[in-house]
């Protein structure tokens, strides 16, 4: 009875390939597009890549297939297992800041998945930015394993492991244009409703210069700010995006200034003044919302920036809205 | 002018360092001084606030307020009137 009681239960290893699979480059269009949003997950658990053996490296991830995947491709060749543990869908240094990729949840599936009994060493091997919500000691005392920090990127780990030191570049993370083009989509895709929306009322109602200018403001907002990010003035994203947004609203309110209406000089000055009060601070407050986005802006600095500028953004547009409704409603009526 | 994030909350006491040399593994800024073992305050301003160096650090040398830098799910929060979340919720579209 007792050896029955002390044997322990044979852990489950799944097997996984270094292969991305067209299926795979699906799943990851979505996941970028938004579709599905916390829908793209991997069974957490312990898998085998290659053909391990009880002294091949373990490497830990996240449950998210985009994190899954990026490791696993980027392991050609090396025979090793992945821990998975269950971030609900989320990548590390989201779910790491959110404690879900934790010491907590790393200790429980250590145990879970009978770890100590499939490798003879005691260390796993974790990407840096998990370190956001892993506490190194800790889990060597709870689990007995030790915590290596691996380098930043996926891409780095066949270097890493030959030494397993990481050189300080390996350490840094980046947000190069690349990086900063696939976070488009999905922000995009969030204030496409809104929006055309908009848009379409102010369509309705006779204003589509407006119309235009609000899709304007959004895209400079979501699509350019992103783009354009180191090269925008200032440090501050609000300030940032208010100059972009500021350019987009003179182009508009000059459109409106020197196109052909029969209005008056001082309905004309009106609308000059209507772009420049709704559309800049469009911008501003989706280039302050990019923050999120980013891998570099503090919680400090992103509280003082909405402290300052977004009373201004609420002024700005709500003044500009005020003055959009009368002079609309001015010119149905006929007056002037 | 135009720098919110010139200054943050994070604070460090060489006189509780063991030399360990966790912090300036975790950290992805380069905060702290890369592959001296001896703690060094390189770059302060560099500082995201993401807690990771506090948390590896196993003698609490390092204290920082960290959180989310993400203002959407700051607003977001303030308008709930709940405390500043984090990102990756199961109902929030924020950050993946």
């Amino acid at each position: 009875m007792s050896d029955i009681l002390t044997v322990s239960i044979p852990s489950k290893v799944r097997s996984a390939a270094s292969h991305i699979s067209l299926a795979d480059q699906w799943d990851h269009l979505k996941a970028r597009w938004g579709v599905n949003r916390s829908g793209h997950r991997v069974k957490p658990g312990l898998y085998a890549l290659g053909n391990p053996t009880p002294d091949s490296p373990v490497l830990v991830t996240a449950n998210y297939t985009l994190s899954f995947d990026k490791l696993r491709s980027s392991l050609k060749g090396i025979d090793c297992y992945i821990l998975v543990l269950d971030t609900r869908g989320i990548n590390v240094w989201c779910a790491a800041g959110k404690g879900t990729f934790g010491t907590g949840e790393l200790v429980h599936r250590i145990k879970a998945t009978g770890l100590n009994d499939v490798v003879s060493h005691r260390v796993l091997i974790l990407p840096q930015l998990g370190a956001t919500g892993v506490a190194a000691h800790e889990v060597k005392q709870q689990s007995g394993f030790k915590v290596e920090y691996g380098p930043v990127r996926a891409e780095d780990l066949p270097e890493y492991l030959k030494t397993h030191k990481a050189d300080p570049e390996m350490r840094k993370v980046h947000f190069t244009l690349p990086d900063r083009v696939v976070l488009i989509p999905v922000d995009f895709i969030k204030v496409l409703l809104p929006m055309i929306l908009a848009a379409f009322l102010l369509f309705l109602f006779g204003e589509s210069l407006m119309a235009v200018g609000i899709v304007a403001a959004v895209i400079a907002g979501v699509v350019l700010f992103p783009i354009l990010l180191p090269w925008l003035p200032t440090t501050d994203f609000s300030s940032k995006g208010f100059i972009l947004g500021g350019l987009v609203a003179l182009i508009f309110a000059a459109f409106s200034f020197f196109g052909e209406t029969p209005a008056s000089g001082w309905v004309r000055a009106g609308w000059v003044l209507i772009y420049m009060l709704v559309l800049p601070p469009i911008t501003a407050y989706l280039a302050l919302n990019f923050t999120g986005s980013t891998t570099f802006t503090s919680v400090t600095g992103v509280r003082r920036e909405i402290f300052t500028y977004v009373p201004v953004m609420g002024y700005m547009f709500g003044s500009g809205v005020l003055l959009l409704i009368i002079l609309t409603l001015i010119t149905i009526l006929g007056g002037l | 002018m135009f720098n919110s994030y010139e200054s943050n909350t994070l604070e460090y006491d060489p006189d509780l360092c063991i030399k360990c040399g966790m912090c300036s593994i975790v950290c992805p800024h380069g905060v702290f001084s890369p592959n001296e073992k001896v703690a060094r305050l390189v770059e302060p301003q560099s500082c995201m606030e993401c807690g990771a160096c506090q948390l590896n650090c196993p003698t609490g040398a390092i204290s920082v307020d960290s959180g989310v830098g993400c203002a959407y799910a700051m607003i977001l929060a303030a308008l709930k009137g709940t405390d500043e979340v984090s990102c990756g919720g199961e109902d929030s579209s924020c950050c993946k």
